[in-house]
């Protein structure tokens, strides 16, 4: 009902492409890239596992996009999201929110502090549930690049079996979703991390507009 | 064997599922306190950009003829001069009072999408040639596995339309005015189908 049923119309890029919006810094607040502070109450916490996420975003060369907005959100450790339309029985944290951004450094690194999200069931299949994940949305350099994804982590047995997952035909590529545990970025007696990297797709360069294939 | 070209693939897409609202407008699912005001939201001028000031709505339709409640809706546009505010414009400082980005999510009552804008000025395409005026759209929303880009065009700017070379590359002429919104007054109506007869043109960018 949602899919489009004919085929794209290629286009190569123009400027209303390669051009996108900028977010500075200064748009961010001091807590925006920490769940874990953004919305709780004075002196209290979310309930759950500390976690640190982090990563680059990428471009299809390996460079860091510097300045690129991202933007992530969650469900809360027990799977129950902050969304007047969720109706899942599992509580609400009364200090967790599941919102955040952040805009990465001048080598593309961004990191923020969190709750890892608990599994929770779908209305698809009779008994479908969906691995934990965080959501993310990440603007590069060009409107092209837009995109917005989910970030799954090792280990995980209900990646495989979750038909959102599997929409991705190539498991290669959806093991570029999962994020390792990365214990040398933990902090130790705080939290455990993850690392995640994201790659945006190519910025077609004007020097190669002989080859319609791309850099 | 040779050598790997070794540039890295890039990140698949993943549905925005139900509940985007929460990362990218969350003040509008009620999560208030963390970001003072959702990003995108509002008009996109203010009272020193310059242009006319037009209004657009529609709404994002599927196979079945029911208006998305969940769809998110974002729109990059140039400023009445043609220009846009990024540092990939190359031809000129677009207008600083019109950052050319907004972000509206459906009504969860009745789909409806609403951005208050300029009308933007001409954008050469790549052999320099000007482009209609257009308004690029992305819109994500559950049950879409990847952001869908389209473009919207102004009803009144017959003559550029029909001179558009990107409006030309659609062999299937007939599909052409699914990217055309009408206008009555300030208003531009402009609804997107996603399935069926009138499906609108999709790009692949």
């Amino acid at each position: 009902m949602r899919s489009p049923q004919r085929a794209l119309i290629s286009l190569e890029g123009t400027k209303s492409e390669i051009t996108g919006p900028v977010f500075g810094h200064n748009m961010l607040n001091e807590f925006d890239n920490d769940l874990i502070q953004n919305y709780a109450r004075a002196g209290e916490s979310p309930i759950g596992q500390r976690i640190l996420v982090h990563g680059r975003v990428l471009d299809e060369r390996g460079r860091g996009v510097a300045g690129a907005l991202v933007e992530f959100w969650q469900a809360n450790a027990g799977g129950r999201y902050r969304h007047k339309k969720e109706t899942y029985l599992a509580a609400l944290d009364p200090n967790f929110g599941g919102v955040g951004r952040t805009v990465t450094d001048e080598d593309g690194y961004y990191w923020f502090k969190t709750i890892k999200p608990g599994p929770y069931p779908w209305p698809n299949g009779v008994n479908d549930w969906r691995p934990a994940h965080i959501h993310f949305s990440v603007f590069g350099h060009g409107f092209a690049q837009r995109l917005i994804t989910q970030m799954y982590f090792e280990g995980d047995p209900l990646i495989w079996i979750c038909p959102i997952v599997k929409t991705i035909p190539d498991e290669e590529a959806i093991k570029r979703l999962i994020a390792p545990l990365d214990l040398n970025a933990t902090i130790p007696m705080d939290m455990r991390a993850y690392k995640f990297d994201i790659v945006l797709r190519g910025r077609r360069s004007t020097m190669f507009d002989n080859r319609k294939e791309g850099n | 064997m040779v050598q790997p070209l070794g540039y890295l693939k890039e990140s698949p897409s993943q549905t925005a599922g139900p509940y985007v609202h929460i990362g990218c407008t969350p003040n509008f699912t009620g999560i208030e306190g963390v970001f003072e005001k959702d990003l995108g939201s509002g008009p996109l001028y203010n009272e020193r950009t310059r242009g006319e000031r037009i209004t657009i709505r529609g709404r994002v339709i599927d196979g079945s003829g029911t208006p998305l409640k969940d769809a998110l809706v974002e729109i990059w546009q140039a400023d009445a001069d043609g220009l846009y505010n990024s540092p990939s414009e190359t031809r000129g400082k677009a207008d600083p009072d019109f950052a050319g980005w907004g972000r509206c999510p459906a009504d969860m009552e009745t789909g409806e999408y609403v951005f208050e804008t300029v009308k933007p000025g001409r954008v050469p395409f790549r052999d320099g040639r000007l482009m209609a005026p257009h308004i690029t759209f992305w819109i994500v929303a559950r049950g879409i596995n990847i952001g869908l880009h389209t473009r919207m065009y102004f009803a009144d700017e017959a003559e550029a339309n029909a001179a558009d070379p990107v409006l030309a590359r659609i062999e299937h002429r007939v599909r052409v005015p699914t990217l055309i919104a009408d206008r009555e007054g300030d208003t531009y109506t402009f609804d997107i189908h996603l399935q069926g007869e009138n499906e609108t043109v999709f790009f692949d960018i």
